[in-house]
């Protein structure tokens, strides 16, 4: 069953692991051709909140809707639809770019999978290095093969965490493009990233969460540095400051 | 269901490339199940002759001790690269990630069934070419049954702290009757005369088991891995 859709809504999500709450009462609503930035310091519910909207995740109350589908019915045919680019990239470093590619190409059962797997390392920037085993790649040639791996499919939804990591500043550009790209195809991406310098203009909105919580981000325009030190300052002062200061990578 | 069969024939061909490139599981595995065969002969037979009926419990207890030490370096690998969480995006059903590493397993227990069960028949005289196809049908039995329990515990402990102790713990006592099984159905047709309607009695209890281990690991897969 093919499950297409062009919004994503997150109702009242919380997740709890034991009696930590990882996330409470998260809310938030995405349309297709729109970047969504989730920012927060460490350990504010990030990864957590992309492992719930890419289905590897229950939520503990609250539910997710993917336009008319919810994970629990739409199962494989909306896994089909959604692209993970974890801090942990999924690839097998004994197998080589090209092999882990088609792995991937044939586990979602592509149409012509060496042809689009050409194209992706293409993409990647690896068409010469396609045959050498992954363990050889330094983080930054990992993370361009690990995003055209959850790209392989051309899904709707994009979830990434972190993607500028190991990237040079050549790469990094390239991949703002390649974003804007999957914007204007139609894409709903959400990218949970500290690299507020190649995110600025990238966005088209912010959530912002600390602790687990959602927090208000003020609609005022300026600099996207700014604002989020504003918001993390304007939640709770006095426990905000620490994590204000925490310094989103320059 | 084709869908199902392709997804679980691409797992296990990348579970067995991986295996090739490496050859981590394969040395391991036998050097494992070789020693532990042959510490037992040291111990167990005196004088050129081997301790009555002990060949076909050190073959299963060979087998056993080398597909635990198999499953946990399957998921292991898994778990390293965090590659479960991708297996587990795909677009198809779980239980077909779930057959396809089970199929990576019996091929890596087979190789190391194919040098214990030569090694067994020296050291302790076991006349194992004397039923081939009996002992070829308990082995294989006897495998699926191991390997489909132990596959879904590996997978449910891929993210548990001290997974390398819990596997044996859980595993054991679910396939003592599988173990069990295996070693009166092999040595049945180890004996001088060898006992076909009890070999055919303990494989089809065998068969029983792996129908019973299957079915309740396909059933449950995907609940227990769903965070």
């Amino acid at each position: 069953m093919e499950c297409d859709f062009d919004r994503l809504v997150v109702d009242d999500v919380s997740r709890h692991f034991g009696r930590r709450r990882a996330l409470t009462r998260v809310s938030l609503t995405c349309g297709a051709g729109t970047i969504l930035g989730l920012l927060g310091p460490n350990g504010a519910g990030k990864s957590t909140l992309l492992a719930i909207l890419s289905t590897l995740l229950a939520p503990t109350s609250g539910q997710v809707r993917y336009g008319t589908f919810d994970a629990r019915s739409a199962g494989p045919g909306l896994r089909g639809r959604l692209g993970l680019l974890g801090h942990d990239l999924y690839l097998y470093p004994e197998l080589t770019a090209r092999e882990n590619l088609e792995f991937f190409a044939r586990l979602y059962g592509l149409r012509h999978p060496r042809e689009r797997v050409g194209r992706a390392l293409a993409h990647a920037g690896l068409a010469d290095r396609a045959d050498d085993a992954v363990s050889g790649f330094s983080r930054g040639m990992r993370q361009r093969l690990a995003l055209e791996r959850a790209l392989l499919h051309g899904p709707r939804l994009l979830l990434l965490d972190e993607p500028f990591t190991g990237l040079d500043d050549a790469s990094g550009h390239a991949l703002v493009s390649r974003l804007r790209g999957l914007r204007d195809e139609g894409a709903i991406v959400i990218a949970a990233t500290h690299d507020l310098d190649l995110a600025e203009g990238l966005l088209d909105d912010v959530a912002i969460l600390r602790d687990g919580r959602l927090l208000a981000v003020p609609r005022a325009s300026g600099p996207l540095r700014e604002r989020y030190r504003e918001t993390l300052l304007a939640a709770a002062p006095a426990a905000a400051a620490p994590a204000a200061r925490e310094e989103p990578a320059r | 269901m084709k869908q199902f069969l392709r997804v679980a024939w691409v797992v296990m061909r990348k579970d067995l490339t991986v295996e090739m490139r490496s050859r981590e599981i394969v040395y391991t595995t036998v050097f494992f199940a070789a020693s532990c065969v042959l510490v037992f002969a040291f111990a167990l037979v005196r004088e050129g002759r081997p301790l009555e009926d002990a060949s076909a419990g050190i073959l299963w207890i060979a087998i056993a001790f080398a597909g635990t030490l198999a499953l946990g370096r399957t998921f292991e690998r898994e778990r390293h690269t965090e590659t479960l969480r991708a297996l587990m995006l795909a677009p198809s059903d779980r239980p077909a990630i779930y057959v396809g590493k089970l199929l990576g397993v019996l091929v890596l227990m087979a190789i190391v069934e194919a040098v214990l069960v030569p090694m067994v028949g020296l050291l302790f005289h076991a006349p194992v070419l004397a039923r081939p196809l009996w002992l070829a049908a308990l082995l294989a039995a006897g495998t699926l049954g191991f390997a489909s329990v132990g596959t879904l515990f590996a997978a449910m402990l891929v993210r548990a702290r001290s997974r390398d102790v819990l596997l044996p713990v859980l595993l054991y006592p679910i396939t003592i009757p599988v173990i069990i099984a295996g070693v009166r159905g092999t040595a049945a047709i180890f004996q001088a005369t060898p006992d076909e309607p009890m070999a055919r009695f303990w494989a089809a209890l065998l068969v029983f088991f792996d129908v019973v281990f299957v079915t309740l690991s396909l059933w449950t897969f995907e609940p227990l891995m769903t965070e």
